[in-house]
C-alpha cells in the first residue's frame, strides 16, 4: 500500500508542478459551466437543478479526458522512466492502479470546483439534493471509465496523437450506442430487445439511470467492470511491450 | 549471489541475447562489454526484472527473477541507461520518491537520503530540478537512486557515459569503494574503464558470451602478449638477429620500420605466450648490443575486443 500512495503522491504533484494541470482545469469550468448557460439555456429552463449541467457531461469528457490521459504512459516510455517504475518493487497492477487512480482523483478535483453551480441552484431555488449528489457520482463514475480507455489506448502507442484519437473513437462509439437518435434508426431494423442489448453496453444508458437519483448496483457494476477491465488489459498491454 | 542460467531473450526470430549462463560472487566488479546491440542491456533488463526472458533464468541472492521478482527488485539498484528520472521533479523530491516506494519509514528516508546525497556529492543541487542539471549531476541523480536502499546488488548500464574525465573518476572511485560488500556488474565500451574498474569481464557479441575471465586473461588473447619490443641504437645485422631467433623461447622477430632517428624497433615474439623478458634481457647483455629502450607488451585490450567481436580476422 505504502508504494502505491507514494506513487500515487508524486503522479498528482506531476500534474500541479506543469501549467497544463491548470489549463485543464480552466477549461474544464468553461467548457461545462458554458455548455449550461450558452448551449442548454440555463436560465429558460426555469429550473432549478443541474440536469442541464449533467447532460452535456458524456460529450464534453470525450475531449478532456482523453487530453488528461493520452499522455499517462506514452511520457513514461518517452522518458526512459518507465524503466524506472518497473524495476521498483512493486507490481504492475499496482503501479497502473497508482496512476489511474491520481489521474481519475485529479479530474476529481475538476469536477468539485464546478461548486459554484451547485451554490447557484441553492440560490435560485431548492434543486433535489439527492439528484445533484447522484449526478455528480454518476459523471465522476462516467470520467473514470473514459480515463481507463484512454489508459489502454496510451499503453498501446508512444504517440499521444494517436492516443487521443483513438480513446475518442472508442469513447464516442459507447456513448452513441445509447443516444436516443442512434436507438431510434435501430429500432427501425431490429426488434426492441436487441437495440436494449446494444444500449446496455453504453455510457449514456447507465449514466442517465444515475441523474434521475437512483444508484442501481447495475449501473455501478457496469462503470466499476469496464474501469477494472481497462486497467487490467492496461497491465497485460504494458507487460507485453513496455520496453518497446 | 547472481547465477545465470541459459538466459534466452527473442524478439520475433531475431534473438538479442542467446543462452547466456555465468555466476558472480560477492565482492566482484563484472563488466560487461560488447559492440552496440550486442544484448548488454537487453541482459541487465532482464536482470532487473524489467523484461522477461524468453527462457532460462537467474537468480539474485536465491530468488528467481521470474516468479519472486519483486523480492529481486528489493535487492538490486538499477541504473538504466542515460538515467532517467522525473525531470520536472528536485534532486530531493526525486529521491524521496523512489525512497517511498521503497517503502522506508520516515526517519529511515531521511537517514538514507542524506548518506545517499553525501556519496554522490549532490548536497549543491539537491533543490534544484533535474531538468536544469548537467548531464554529469543527472548521471549522479540516476546513481543515487540506485543506491539509496543499499542494495545488495548493483546494476549500472553505462555508468560513466557521457561524463567528463573528471566525472568519470569519481564514479570510478564509488564504484570500487563499494565493490566490497556489494555485487556490482557494469556494462561500458570503454575498454579502458573495464581495465581501470572490473575484476572479470565478460564480452558479448550478437547475443553470445564470447569471453569471460580476467582482464589480465583477456589480453591473452592478444598477438602482443608477452611480445618484448626493444628500441635499440642501431640495427643490428642479420646473423645477430638469427642468433636472437635462435633463443629457444623466441618464435619469431619483427623489425618495425617506424623507429624515430634512426633508431631500430624491433619486437620479439615468444612462443605460447610466454615470458621471455630475462631471457632477451640476458642475450642482448651477452651480445652488447645498445639498447635504448625494452619493455614487455601487455597486449592491446582493443585488439582483443575486435578479434572477439568481429571474428578473428582483424
Amino acid at each position: 500500500m505504502k508504494p502505491m500512495i507514494a506513487l500515487m503522491k508524486r503522479e498528482l504533484m506531476n500534474y500541479f508542478y506543469s501549467p497544463v494541470a491548470y489549463v485543464f482545469i480552466v477549461i474544464f469550468l468553461i467548457s461545462t459551466v458554458g455548455s449550461t448557460f450558452f448551449l442548454g439555456r440555463f436560465f429558460n429552463s426555469d429550473q432549478a437543478g443541474l440536469e442541464i449541467f449533467f447532460l452535456f457531461h458524456p460529450w464534453l469528457f470525450l475531449f478532456l479526458i482523453p487530453a488528461i490521459g493520452m499522455g499517462l504512459w506514452a511520457e513514461e516510455r518517452n522518458s526512459g522512466t518507465i524503466e524506472l517504475l518497473f524495476t521498483l518493487p512493486i507490481s504492475m497492477l499496482q503501479t497502473v492502479m497508482s496512476k489511474f487512480l491520481s489521474a481519475w482523483i485529479f479530474v476529481g478535483i475538476a469536477l468539485i470546483l464546478t461548486f459554484p453551480m451547485v451554490i447557484t441552484v441553492w440560490y435560485l431555488g431548492e434543486p433535489d439534493n439527492g439528484v445533484m449528489f447522484t449526478s455528480y457520482l454518476g459523471s465522476f463514475l462516467m470520467a473514470g471509465t473514459y480515463l481507463a480507455i484512454t489508459c489502454v489506448t496510451s499503453a498501446l502507442t508512444r504517440n499521444q496523437v494517436i492516443s487521443f484519437i483513438l480513446s475518442v473513437i472508442v469513447c464516442l462509439t459507447l456513448v452513441l450506442l445509447g443516444w436516443g437518435v442512434f436507438m431510434d434508426m435501430l429500432n427501425q431494423v431490429f426488434p426492441s430487445w436487441f437495440t436494449d442489448v446494444v444500449s446496455s453496453f453504453s455510457f449514456t444508458t447507465h449514466y442517465n439511470s444515475i441523474r434521475r437519483g437512483i444508484i442501481d448496483s447495475r449501473d455501478l457494476v457496469f462503470f466499476l467492470s469496464i474501469i477494472g477491465g481497462g486497467l487490467v488489459i492496461n497491465a497485460l498491454i504494458l507487460d507485453y511491450k513496455k520496453a518497446s | 549471489m547472481i547465477e545465470v542460467d541459459q538466459l534466452t531473450k527473442c524478439y520475433g526470430s531475431f534473438t538479442a541475447v542467446n543462452a547466456i549462463s555465468f555466476d558472480v560472487n560477492k565482492g566482484e566488479i563484472l563488466g560487461f562489454l560488447g559492440p552496440n546491440g550486442a544484448g548488454k542491456s537487453t541482459t541487465m533488463r532482464m536482470l532487473t526484472s524489467f523484461i522477461t526472458p524468453t527462457s532460462g533464468t537467474a537468480r539474485i541472492g536465491g530468488k528467481d527473477i521470474i516468479t519472486d521478482s519483486i523480492a529481486v527488485r528489493k535487492m538490486v539498484g538499477y541504473l538504466p541507461e542515460s538515467a532517467p528520472s522525473y525531470k520536472n521533479m528536485t534532486v530531493r523530491e526525486f529521491l524521496n520518491f523512489i525512497a517511498e516506494v521503497r517503502g522506508f519509514s520516515r526517519m529511515e528516508k531521511k537517514e538514507k537520503l542524506g548518506r545517499v546525497i553525501e556519496l554522490t556529492s549532490l548536497e549543491k543541487v539537491r533543490y534544484q530540478s533535474i531538468d536544469t542539471l548537467s548531464k554529469g549531476y543527472k548521471q549522479r541523480v540516476g546513481f543515487a537512486q540506485a543506491l539509496i536502499h543499499d542494495p545488495p546488488v548493483l546494476i549500472l548500464d553505462e555508468p560513466t557515459e557521457g561524463l567528463d574525465p573528471n566525472q568519470k573518476h569519481e564514479v570510478r572511485r564509488l564504484i570500487k569503494q563499494m565493490a566490497a560488500e556489494k555485487v556490482i556488474i557494469l556494462s561500458t565500451h570503454v575498454l579502458e574503464e573495464m581495465e581501470a574498474l572490473c575484476d572479470r569481464a565478460i564480452i558479448i557479441n550478437q547475443g553470445n558470451l564470447v569471453a569471460d575471465g580476467s582482464p589480465e586473461s583477456l589480453l591473452a588473447h592478444s598477438e602482443l602478449y608477452n611480445v618484448v619490443t626493444l628500441t635499440l641504437a642501431k640495427c643490428p645485422d642479420e646473423i645477430m638477429l638469427q642468433n636472437l631467433v635462435a633463443l629457444g623461447a623466441v618464435e619469431k622477430v619483427k623489425l618495425d620500420p617506424k623507429g624515430r632517428n634512426n633508431a631500430c624497433v624491433m619486437r620479439v615474439y615468444p612462443k605460447q605466450q610466454q615470458n621471455i623478458l630475462s631471457e632477451v634481457n640476458h642475450f642482448l647483455a651477452q651480445q652488447n648490443w645498445s639498447v635504448m629502450e625494452i619493455q614487455r607488451e601487455k597486449g592491446q585490450m582493443e585488439e582483443v575486443f575486435r578479434k572477439l567481436t568481429l571474428g578473428a580476422g582483424s
